[in-house]
C-alpha cells in the first residue's frame, strides 16, 4: 500500500482549491473550491485510515460529507440573497464585512 | 446515661421505634410550617388543611409513643416504690429483687432513652489527635472523660431527643391542644387577612415547643426556647396595623429577652462547671453528684429562674403575659396551655437538680424559687379581680397558676409541679377557648362588663365548659385541678401529719391563699360573662361545631385527668386497688432525679391530708360564694350597669387604694417605662449628645484635615503623575496600532481568507519543523 500517491493527489487538490477560494470573484466558484479543499481532506482521511487499517477516517469522512452537504446549503443560500441584492454574484463587490 | 456510682438499682433504657423516631414530632409541624409557607395560599383551605394533617399526624405519634412509654414502665417498673409498705405489699417480683441483696433498691423506671447526632463540632477530631500525652492520657481516664479536654480541645454540640417521662407528657399535652386549637382556628379566623400566615405560625410554634421539649442539650434547649420567643412574637402582633398589639408583641419579646439573658449565663456557667459538657443528663449528675460547688448552681440556678421568670410570667418580669392578650384567642390559649409559658416550668424540671442542689431545696423552708412562686401567685391571683377584659383575667390567672407550678417546684414537690402543669393546660385552654367563642358572639369584644351578661341561656354548650373550666381551676372534687392543687398544698410539708420535704410555711400560706382567690375571681368572671342580663349590643349565638367541639374535649379532659394522680390512701378508700394510685407518678417522675435528688428512696413524698383537702376546698367555695352574692346585690339594683358607682372600691377608702394599686398592675409598668427606661434614656441621651459632640466629632473633624491633606498629595503626585500616564500611554497605543490594523480591514473576504490561509501555512511549517 502506497500512502504516497493520495496524500499528493489531496494536496494538489487541496492547492486548487485554496487557489479557487482566493483567487476567484465568482460566489458559486468558490464554494466549489472549498467543496475541493473539503474533499482533499476525506481523501486523507480515508488514506490514513486504510493505512492504519481502521475504519474511524471513514467515519469521519462521513462527517464531513454531511457538514459539507450543509454547509453548500448555507453558501447557496448567501450566494442567492446576495444575487437578489446586487444582481451579481461578485465576492470583490461584496465588502460590507469591511469595518 | 444517667448512672453514677452511687446508684444501686437497675438502670432499664427502654427502646422502642417511637422512641429512635420521635424527632419526627417536631418534624412534622416543622414542615407544615414550610409547606404553608410555600404552597399555602394556593390550597384550597389557604394552608389550613396541612397544618391540622401535620398536627394531627404528630398528636397520633405523640399518643403511640406515651402508650410504649406508659406500657414500658407498667411492664417492668410501674411497681417502683416510694415506701417500704408499698414495695412489700407488690407482690413476688419485688421481694424477689429485693433479696439480691441491692441496697436502697430502686426499681428503674425508665431512663432518658437518648439519641443523638453531631449538629456541629469544633475542632473536635483534629484535637484529639494532637492533644498532648498526659490530656490523652486524662481523656481515656473513663468518666473524667470531659474534664480532660483543655481549652485546647475542641468541642462538638450534638442534636438529639431525650425521651423521659417528663418530655413524653409534654409532647401529648403540646400535640392535643395544638391539633384543638389548629381545628378551633378554621372558624376563629375564618376569613382574616393573613389567615396563611396564621396558620404557618401556628405549626411553627408547635415545632419550636416541641423541639425544645425534645431537646437532650442545653444548646438545642436554647435554640428551641428563642423559637418559641419568636413565634410567639409573631403571634401575638398578628394584627399588627393596631399599635398596641404590636406594642404588645414588642413588650413580650423584649421582656423575654431580659430573662434570655441569665439563660445564656446560666447555661454558660454550667457548660464549664459541669465539665464542658451541653447534655443535660450529664450536667443534672453533676450537679447530683457534688461535682459542681454550691456556689456556682446558686449563681446559675439564680441566672437560670430569671429565665423562667421572663418566659412563665413570673413575678416580676409576668407584665408581658397580660399584654399578650393582644393576639387571636386561640393563640392565647396555646401559649397559656401548652407552649409558651410551659416553657419556664420545664427548663426547671429538665435541670431539676440543678435548682435542687443550688436553692438548697431539700429540707429547707423558704428559698428564691418557692418565694417567686409564691408571690406570683398570690399577685397574680388579686390583678384579676380588677380586670374587664375576660381574656386578663384568664391570663392573670395563668400567671397565678404558673406561680403554683413554680411553687411546687421550689419546694421539693416535683410531680405535683408537674401535675399541676398538665392538668392546668386542659382546663386553661378550655376556659382560652370558652372565652374565644364568648367573643365570637358579641362582636369580638371581650369587656365583660360592657358586653357581656346572662349568656347561658343563649350559649349553652359554651357556658357548660366554662363551668367545668372554672371548677377545675377552682379546684372543686373531683375536677382535674383539685388533685393537682392539693398535691401542691401537701408538698409544701406546712400542714401538720403532710411531712413534705420540708417546711415551707410561707409558699403554704400563699398556697392556700390562692385557692380561696382562684375560686373568688374565677366566680366573678362566670357571673359578669354568663349570669345576669345581657348589657351588650349583639345579638349572641352558639358557635360553631369546631369551636363548640374541642371545647367540650377538653372539658371532657378537665374532668378525669385529675383521676391519674390520685394518692394511695384515697384510692384504697374508695376501693379501687393500690394499683390505681399515683400513676402519673410512676410515668413521669424520671429515674434519675427520683434516685439522686431525695437520696435512696427517691422524692419525699408528701403524706396527703383529707383535713387539709376540706380546708382549702372549703376556703375556694366560701370565696366563690361571697363573691356570688356580692355581684348578684350589686346587679340587683340596675342589671344593665355597665359600670357601678356603689361598689365596695367607692365606699371604702382602704378598699379604693387597693383598687387603685391593682388597676395599676403594682405599678410595675410604670417602673420599667417611666422609672427604668425612662430614667436611663435622659441621662444616657445627654451623655451620648455630650460625647458626640466633644469626641466623636474631634475625631471626625481630624480624620477629614487627615485625609484633605493625604487627597491633595495623591492627586498632585500619584494620579496625575503616575495613574493618568499610564492611561494615557495606554490609549495612544490602542490607538497607534488600530490605526496599522485598519489597513488589513478590507471587507474583502478572499483577502482574510488569503490572510488565514497563509498563517496556517506558518504555522503547518512550524509544527513540521520544529517537532
Amino acid at each position: 500500500m502506497f500512502l504516497n500517491q493520495f496524500l499528493l493527489l489531496a494536496a494538489a487538490l487541496f492547492c486548487i482549491g485554496v487557489y479557487g477560494v482566493l483567487a476567484r470573484r465568482n460566489g458559486v466558484l468558490v464554494l466549489m473550491s472549498i467543496e475541493l479543499i473539503l474533499n482533499s481532506v476525506n481523501i486523507n482521511l480515508v488514506a490514513f485510515g486504510a493505512y492504519h487499517g481502521d475504519v474511524s477516517g471513514q467515519v469521519f469522512a462521513l462527517f464531513i460529507i454531511g457538514v459539507a452537504a450543509a454547509e453548500v446549503g448555507v453558501g447557496l443560500a448567501i450566494v442567492l440573497l446576495i444575487y437578489r441584492n446586487r444582481r451579481s454574484i461578485d465576492v470583490a463587490e461584496a465588502n460590507l464585512l469591511k469595518g | 446515661m444517667f448512672a453514677v456510682e452511687e446508684f444501686t438499682g437497675e438502670v432499664v433504657v427502654y427502646s422502642s421505634w417511637f422512641y429512635d423516631n420521635v424527632w419526627l414530632i417536631p418534624a412534622l409541624p416543622a414542615a407544615s410550617f414550610l409547606i404553608i409557607l410555600l404552597f399555602g395560599k394556593r390550597l384550597p383551605y389557604k394552608g389550613a388543611e396541612v397544618g391540622i394533617t401535620a398536627v394531627l399526624a404528630a398528636f397520633g405519634l405523640a399518643l403511640l409513643t406515651t402508650f410504649t412509654w406508659i406500657a414500658d414502665i407498667e411492664t417492668d417498673g410501674g411497681a417502683e416504690s416510694h415506701s417500704e409498705e408499698a414495695m412489700a405489699a407488690s407482690g413476688p417480683e419485688l421481694a424477689v429483687e429485693a433479696e439480691d441483696g441491692k441496697e436502697g433498691l430502686k426499681f428503674s423506671r425508665g431512663a432518658p432513652v437518648i439519641n443523638e447526632v453531631e449538629w456541629f463540632g469544633i475542632g473536635t477530631d483534629a484535637n484529639r489527635v494532637t492533644l498532648g500525652a498526659e490530656e490523652g492520657a486524662a481523656a481515656a481516664d473513663g468518666d473524667a472523660d470531659d474534664h480532660g479536654e483543655g481549652f485546647g480541645g475542641g468541642f462538638s454540640i450534638p442534636i438529639g431527643t431525650l425521651v423521659d417521662g417528663q418530655s413524653v407528657m409534654l409532647l401529648f399535652v403540646v400535640t392535643f391542644i395544638s391539633s384543638l386549637v389548629h381545628i378551633y382556628s378554621t372558624d376563629y379566623v375564618h376569613g382574616d387577612r393573613r389567615f396563611t400566615h396564621y396558620y404557618a405560625f401556628l405549626s411553627l410554634f408547635t415545632a419550636s415547643m416541641l423541639f425544645m421539649v425534645l431537646s437532650s442539650s442545653t444548646i438545642q434547649l436554647i435554640v428551641g426556647w428563642e423559637l418559641v420567643g419568636v413565634c410567639s412574637f409573631a403571634l401575638i402582633g398578628h394584627w399588627w396595623e393596631e399599635k398596641p398589639n404590636s406594642d404588645a408583641a414588642l413588650k413580650a419579646f423584649l421582656t423575654n429577652r431580659v430573662g434570655d439573658i441569665g439563660l445564656l449565663v446560666g447555661m454558660t456557667i454550667l457548660y464549664f462547671a459541669a465539665g464542658r459538657t451541653f447534655s443535660i443528663p450529664e450536667i443534672n449528675e453533676a450537679a447530683v453528684a457534688g461535682d459542681i460547688g454550691q456556689g456556682t448552681l446558686l449563681i446559675s440556678s439564680l441566672c437560670l429562674m430569671a429565665a423562667v421568670m421572663s418566659k412563665s410570667g413570673q413575678f416580676i418580669l409576668h407584665t408581658w403575659l397580660p399584654d399578650a392578650m393582644a393576639g387571636p384567642t386561640p393563640v392565647s390559649a396555646l401559649i397559656h396551655a401548652a407552649t409558651m409559658v410551659v416553657a419556664g416550668v420545664y427548663l426547671i424540671g429538665r435541670l431539676y437538680p440543678v435548682f435542687y442542689e443550688g436553692f438548697g431545696i431539700a429540707g429547707g423552708s423558704i428559698n428564691a424559687m418557692a418565694f417567686i412562686g409564691g408571690l406570683t401567685t398570690v399577685g397574680g391571683g388579686l390583678l384579676a379581680f380588677v380586670q374587664r377584659d375576660i381574656k386578663k383575667v384568664l391570663a392573670y390567672s395563668t400567671v397565678s397558676q404558673l406561680g403554683y407550678m413554680v411553687l411546687a417546684l421550689g419546694v421539693g414537690a416535683y410531680t405535683a409541679g408537674m401535675f399541676h402543669l398538665f392538668t392546668h393546660a386542659f382546663f386553661k385552654a378550655c376556659l382560652f377557648l370558652g372565652a374565644g367563642s364568648v367573643s365570637h358572639a358579641c362582636h369580638h369584644s371581650f369587656d365583660m362588663k360592657a358586653d357581656m351578661g346572662g349568656l347561658r341561656t343563649y350559649m349553652p354548650k359554651t357556658f357548660w365548659t366554662f363551668i367545668i373550666g372554672t371548677a377545675a381551676l377552682a379546684g372543686i372534687p373531683p375536677l382535674a385541678g383539685f388533685w393537682s392543687k392539693d398535691e401542691i398544698l401537701v408538698g409544701t410539708g406546712a400542714f401538720p401529719g403532710t411531712d413534705g420535704n420540708g417546711t415551707f410555711t410561707i409558699p403554704f400560706i400563699f398556697g392556700l391563699i390562692t385557692a380561696a382567690l382562684t375560686a373568688a375571681y374565677m366566680t366573678r368572671c362566670v357571673w359578669l360573662t354568663f349570669f345576669g342580663e345581657y348589657r351588650g349590643h349583639a345579638h349572641p349565638h352558639e358557635s360553631g361545631p369546631r369551636i363548640t367541639v374541642p371545647l367540650i374535649i377538653l372539658a371532657v379532659m378537665a374532668v378525669w385527668v385529675g383521676f391519674l394522680n390520685m394518692p394511695t390512701a384515697f384510692v384504697e378508700s374508695v376501693g379501687l386497688g393500690s394499683g390505681w394510685a399515683h400513676k402519673f407518678e410512676d410515668w413521669v417522675e424520671p429515674e434519675g432525679v427520683a434516685t439522686f435528688v431525695g437520696g435512696a428512696n427517691g422524692f419525699t413524698h408528701a403524706k396527703p391530708s383529707l383535713l387539709l383537702a376540706i380546708v382549702a376546698t372549703g376556703l375556694g367555695l366560701a370565696a366563690g360564694l361571697i363573691v356570688w352574692r356580692y355581684y348578684t346585690a350589686l346587679y340587683a339594683k340596675d342589671p344593665k350597669a355597665t359600670e357601678y358607682s356603689d361598689g365596695l372600691a367607692s365606699r371604702n377608702s382602704l378598699a379604693a387604694a387597693g383598687h387603685r394599686v391593682l388597676e395599676q398592675k403594682y405599678y410595675l409598668d410604670h417602673l420599667y417605662t417611666d422609672v427604668v427606661a425612662g430614667g436611663t434614656k435622659g441621662p444616657l441621651a445627654r451623655a451620648a449628645y455630650w460625647f458626640n459632640q466633644n469626641v466623636l466629632d474631634g475625631v471626625v473633624n481630624a480624620a477629614g484635615y487627615v485625609s484633605t491633606l493625604v487627597g491633595r498629595f495623591v492627586y498632585r503626585y500619584i494620579d496625575q503623575g503616575v495613574v493618568d500616564r499610564a492611561v494615557n500611554v495606554s490609549g495612544q497605543s490602542a490607538s497607534e496600532s488600530g490605526r496599522f490594523l485598519r489597513r488589513i480591514q478590507t471587507g474583502q473576504v478572499r483577502e482574510y481568507a488569503s490572510l488565514m490561509f497563509g498563517a496556517a501555512a506558518v504555522l503547518a511549517a512550524v509544527f513540521i519543523f520544529a517537532f
